[in-house]
């Protein structure tokens, strides 16, 4: 390694571990510990990226999950690959194949890096104003812009690996492992509350964990070391859980929590196979402490975004937590005090500083007079101007600050640096609190916002609650704790704390420039692209909304959700716009606050297991029977049954006329199925259907359409009157579950008075349907003693009967038009009953058929299907149902809405029939209906609901909605299809046996 | 997510549940005697206040039972819950 930029052994790196990874196809090395930034940063590789919109190229910025610009592909070409992960977060293993993204060819050569040169015509908004229009154009640029933008490469395979979700209840939940979660959750699981404690890094203890200068002490120890023994000690305790690599993505209200744990993504991927990857934690806990930290804030000045330019924190981290140097001529540029704690650890380590440029005029405290004491020059009032250096930052010049701070003055100094760290100052992550609802107050003191209002049972506690200095957090901790946890006392009481960091601060959102803000690039949001001359120009065009300027300019709208930026833009816009910071509010923080695979948020939720499939008891011999399948709701219905070579309409067309000819045998469990009792029974369902039911006679069936209140058609159904005060409804397959909830509704809340139970027994029962001339001839084989007489038996009643012990109803009822019967009985038995019938109707080639013919059968009658010929705006009397409207009936669901002076409306869209020209040509079922095709705009009459050809007419038949349908019978009417013209006829919807003769064949 | 407090069963989690709309909007006795405006008034007519809201819930996948809940939809804060037929809490009218 001829650039080892590492320079000093840190103990959270294991350098006896030594692993490779490749990074654009080149193999490097790092340790075991290594974030895959530390790693290139040690292998002296900035450069990782390029921008989104310019092309530009970009280097780690940072050491966290705020990362806008080191994103990288993982894994390319495999079906582990993953897009978007950033190298300041993924761990280094083993084989790790990581390449730049959004470039193209190369990081090194990038087409698209010609935007940069282009931006001048590429302000914001650009995309919108372009590309939106002529809507035409889009066609030439999409090709062009989708090679060389994106964020990287979707995996094309299927996923290997395992996810799941859990769910977590806990008393108290802490997020983030810092020295403020450390304390809270000690404090807590001490005090007898079951505790969970979460922080999204490999390790406890967040940035004090690796502070380890004399400015910073607890107790007479350094921060470090005290914390350590902390973090020692809560290990132990029993009711605290700790989870490491654990980011929490979502804070939604009544404190409901989602969080990700990752379990195998800092493994070599061999070591994967059979683990889960990533578990989704659904946490619900009682009370909430966020210890979420804060992020340092860029500078915003010309040319910040040069790869070589990091947060001043970031490069601390870097050098204390996987000791690698960032650059061996660094500068820092800070407007407070935080950069010479960078410097001093620097300086520590040997690390050259070459200066330090300061915002503030006037500095006096502990931290810089020790970096004066060693040398190191300070440019007090001073400002970055402009960097240089393509990919790789070389010089910076710098201006001194004029006394209000908006202009430079004098002359430019060059400093030439291989790295430059930024500070200018902390935000509060206060990303989850929003999210929880909690409001937030702005300080003008030091420009940040805090938590103001709690919205749950929650605290926050640290950084994330504007205390940046150990002082100010320790000093307070306490008190916090006991009043929000309800506890007498802490071990935090009297802590000695030593803290030399002074808070002043020089906050100017927008550095000066010696140049006109036109011509230069100062950068707010990296990831895409968006500067504070965007900002301004989005004002100047009169957006004013903080959420219409972020989505006009694109400003934390990357994968980054601005972490680093947004403060900058609310800061650039009450500035350009006059108005105080803390009335312009913030934009939505949404959750995840990082991203989060698909593969998380379906968990165990994919193949199979996708949805939950319901089988009848039948189901087995249909499979063995070779039956295709249809998925209605969530159940699997036999669709049809193909023989051999034959095609789905071969086998319906076989199907439909066996049925018609001689027998057809049809698994009808699926219908929903609804055991109604109770002294009101009758009169509740004379409310709930259109027609009458108080006069059904015990033993007879009916059918029965049921309305929305708006006078919709919204289920139907047979219901047979079991007994005095019991019936069964059936209910479509789709519907079931829907019809109970709204007759349970209605039962509750409407009638309340009513005596009536209502119990969901469509598993409890097999349904098996025999239709055709012989059914009648195959049921009395099956039930001997059953007198199947028309006399005894006729059509529309019903009978309990035994076939050998086992009791069962049989319904003589038809959806076919056929005489059939329709045997009810307990679930278990349903395959042996059918089994009974296949046999006794071998004789008569009974004929197994699916939906599909089912569908074809009805429609020959005419006989509707709710949700394929009626959708949510078809009446009874629309659909030609008059018949089955009770006028006698006071009142039932939607009888009102049927004569509003929309529901009477003669053109609405009616139910009719169709007859093609061609009894050949079958019309394709949602085809349009008009009267004339040659007058433009078209008039769209109605369309086509259901379609077939019926091998017993031998002709094409469809059922269509046709406005004012219902008086156009013999009218000729046109589908216009894409090649041609369709000429059809109105006609009755009922096309076979007007007059039911087959009922009683 | 909230949490819910059943009246029948106890605390569940907004899973459990299905919002049923604005509560004690009664279906009138007599449909037949109102004319189409008083008609789509209980028909269509449904308030959508930010602020404290009269709501009803079913209990879907536990009891299957209505009850109604007065909520904040500002905030999502539930105020009270109380069973079909029993009076709303006067204070947040
Ligand atoms: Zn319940």
């Amino acid at each position: 390694m001829t650039n080892n930029l590492r320079v000093k052994s840190s103990k959270f790196i294991d350098e006896t571990y030594k692993i490779s990874f490749k990074f654009n196809n080149k193999t490097y090395y790092g340790y075991k510990g290594d974030t895959l930034a530390s790693a290139l940063l040690a292998n002296n590789i900035h450069l990782v990226g390029r921008s989104f919109k310019y092309h530009r190229p970009r280097g780690i910025m940072t050491a966290g999950s705020e990362e806008p610009n080191a994103i990288v592909q993982l894994h390319k070409n495999t079906s582990r690959t993953e897009p978007n992960v950033r190298a300041t977060e993924i761990e280094i293993y083993e084989g790790l194949e990581a390449s730049s993204q959004n470039c193209w060819p190369s990081v090194n050569f990038d087409i698209g890096g010609i935007n940069n040169f282009l931006s001048p015509v590429l302000p914001a908004g650009f995309y919108y104003k372009t590309f939106m229009w002529p809507a035409s154009f889009w066609e030439k640029y999409e090709y062009f812009i989708r090679k060389s933008a994106g964020l990287g490469i979707s995996p094309m395979e299927p996923d290997p690996d395992i996810y799941e979700h859990k769910y977590i209840h806990c008393d108290v939940l802490v997020i983030g492992a810092g020295i403020s979660g450390i304390i809270a959750a000690k404090t807590s699981a001490k005090n007898g509350f079951k505790t969970l404690l979460l922080d999204e890094k490999p390790y406890l203890g967040g940035s004090t964990i690796y502070q380890n200068l004399e400015h910073f002490k607890i107790n007479n120890q350094i921060s470090s070391s005290w914390l350590e023994k902390e973090i020692n000690e809560i290990k132990k305790i029993d009711n605290l859980e700790i989870k490491t690599r654990t980011s929490v993505a979502a804070f939604h209200g009544y404190n409901f929590l989602l969080a990700r744990e990752n379990l195998t993504d800092h493994l070599p991927l061999h070591q994967r196979d059979g683990k889960v990857r990533h578990r989704l934690l659904k946490i619900r806990a009682k009370k909430v402490i966020s210890a979420t930290g804060s992020l340092e804030r860029p500078l915003v000045f010309d040319n910040n975004d040069r790869p070589g330019i990091l947060l001043s924190s970031a490069i601390e981290k870097y050098s204390n937590l996987f000791g690698v140097a960032c650059g061996q001529k660094n500068v820092l540029f800070t407007n407070n005090d935080s950069a010479y704690e960078t410097a001093i650890s620097l300086f520590q380590k040997g690390i050259n500083i070459e200066a330090i440029i300061d915002n503030r005029e006037n500095v006096d405290s502990k931290l810089v007079n020790e970096i004066e004491k060693n040398n190191i020059k300070i440019y007090k009032g001073y400002t970055v101007v402009n960097t240089f250096g393509y990919k790789r930052i070389n010089k910076i010049s710098i201006m001194q600050l004029s006394k209000d701070g908006q202009k430079v003055v004098g002359s430019k100094i060059s400093i030439d640096c291989d790295c430059l760290g930024m500070s200018g100052g902390w935000t509060p992550a206060v990303h989850l609190f929003t999210q929880s609802g909690g409001k937030l107050k702005f300080r003008d003191d030091d420009q940040v916002f805090i938590p103001d209002t709690y919205p749950s049972d929650q605290i926050s506690i640290g950084s994330c609650n504007g205390e940046f200095t150990l002082d100010e957090i320790l000093s307070s901790i306490s008190k916090k704790l006991k009043d929000f946890l309800n506890i007498k006392k802490t071990e935090y009481e009297n802590l000695e704390i030593q803290s030399h960091f002074n808070k002043t601060k020089r906050n100017i959102w927008l550095l000066p420039s010696d140049k006109i803000i036109g011509k230069t690039k100062p950068f707010v949001d990296y990831q895409n692209d968006a500067t504070a001359k965007d900002i301004k120009l989005a004002l100047r065009e009169g957006f004013r909304s903080i959420e219409h300027v972020k989505r006009y300019t694109t400003t934390g709208m990357g994968t980054d959700q601005g972490k680093l930026g947004n403060m900058h833009a609310l800061g650039i816009i009450s500035e350009t716009a006059g108005s105080r910071m803390g009335e312009l509010g913030t934009t939505t923080f949404r959750p995840p606050y990082t991203p989060l695979t698909f593969g998380t948020i379906v968990g165990r939720n994919v193949g199979e297991y996708f949805d939950v499939s319901r089988k009848t008891p039948i189901h087995d011999w249909h499979v063995k029977n070779k039956a295709k399948f249809e998925n209605v709701g969530q159940w699997k219905r036999a669709w049809f049954y193909p023989k051999e070579n034959e095609s789905m309409h071969e086998a319906v067309q076989r199907e439909s006329k066996a049925a018609r000819d001689s027998a057809g045998i049809l698994d009808a469990s699926t219908l929903g199925k609804i055991d109604i009792q109770g002294t009101d029974a009758s009169e509740f369902l004379n409310r709930v259907y259109t027609n009458a039911w108080s006069k059904l006679a015990i033993g007879k069936c009916r059918y029965g359409l049921m309305l929305n209140e708006d006078g919709m058609v919204y289920d139907d159904g047979v219901t047979t009157r079991l007994d005095e005060n019991h019936y069964i409804m059936t209910t479509t397959t789709g519907g079931a579950a829907t019809v109970l909830g709204k007759l349970e509704d209605y039962l509750q809340t409407e009638w309340p008075e009513l005596d009536v139970y209502l119990t969901s027994v469509t598993d409890h029962y097999a349904t098996i349907s025999v239709c055709g001339p012989n059914s009648k001839k195959i049921i009395s084989k099956v039930i001997p003693n059953l007198d199947l007489s028309d006399k005894k038996f006729p059509h529309m009643s019903f009978k309990n009967t035994k076939i050998d012990k086992v009791k069962c109803r049989v319904m003589r009822i038809s959806f076919t038009g056929e005489q059939s019967y329709e045997i009810n009985v307990q679930a278990n038995y349903g395959k042996s009953v059918w089994d009974k019938c296949m046999q006794a109707g071998k004789e008569f080639n009974i004929t197994p058929y699916g939906t599909e013919t089912m569908h074809l059968l009805r429609a020959e009658k005419g006989f509707i299907i709710v949700g394929q010929d009626t959708d949510a705006t078809m009446t009874p009397i629309d659909l030609q149902m008059d018949w089955i409207v009770s006028k006698k009936k006071y009142d039932f669901i939607g009888k009102r809405s049927l004569y509003r002076s929309d529901t009477i409306r003669e053109d609405r869209k009616q139910l009719i029939g169709l007859i093609t020209e061609n009894p050949k040509e079958v019309l394709e079922e949602g085809a349009q209906i008009v009267l004339d095709a040659s007058k433009s705009p078209v008039e769209m009459l109605g369309h086509v609901t259901s379609s077939y050809y019926s091998p017993n007419l031998e002709k094409s038949i469809a059922l269509g909605v046709v406005k004012g349908g219902k008086n156009m019978i013999g009218q000729k009417l046109i589908i216009p299809m894409e090649n041609k013209q369709i000429n059809v006829t109105v006609t009755d919807p009922v096309f076979l046996d007007k007059e039911n003769k087959r009922l009683n064949a | 997510m909230f949490l819910i407090h059943c009246p029948y069963c106890g605390e569940r989690e907004q899973s459990e549940f299905k919002a049923g709309g604005e509560a004690h909007i009664v279906r009138p006795k007599q449909p037949t005697e109102l004319s189409d405006d008083q008609w789509a008034e209980y028909l269509f007519m449904r308030k959508n206040i930010k602020g404290v809201q009269f709501e009803r819930w079913v209990h879907t996948h536990g009891c299957r039972k209505w009850f109604n809940m007065v909520r904040d939809t500002s905030n999502d804060e539930i105020k009270a819950i109380y069973k079909m037929g029993e009076k709303p809490p006067t204070k947040y009218k």
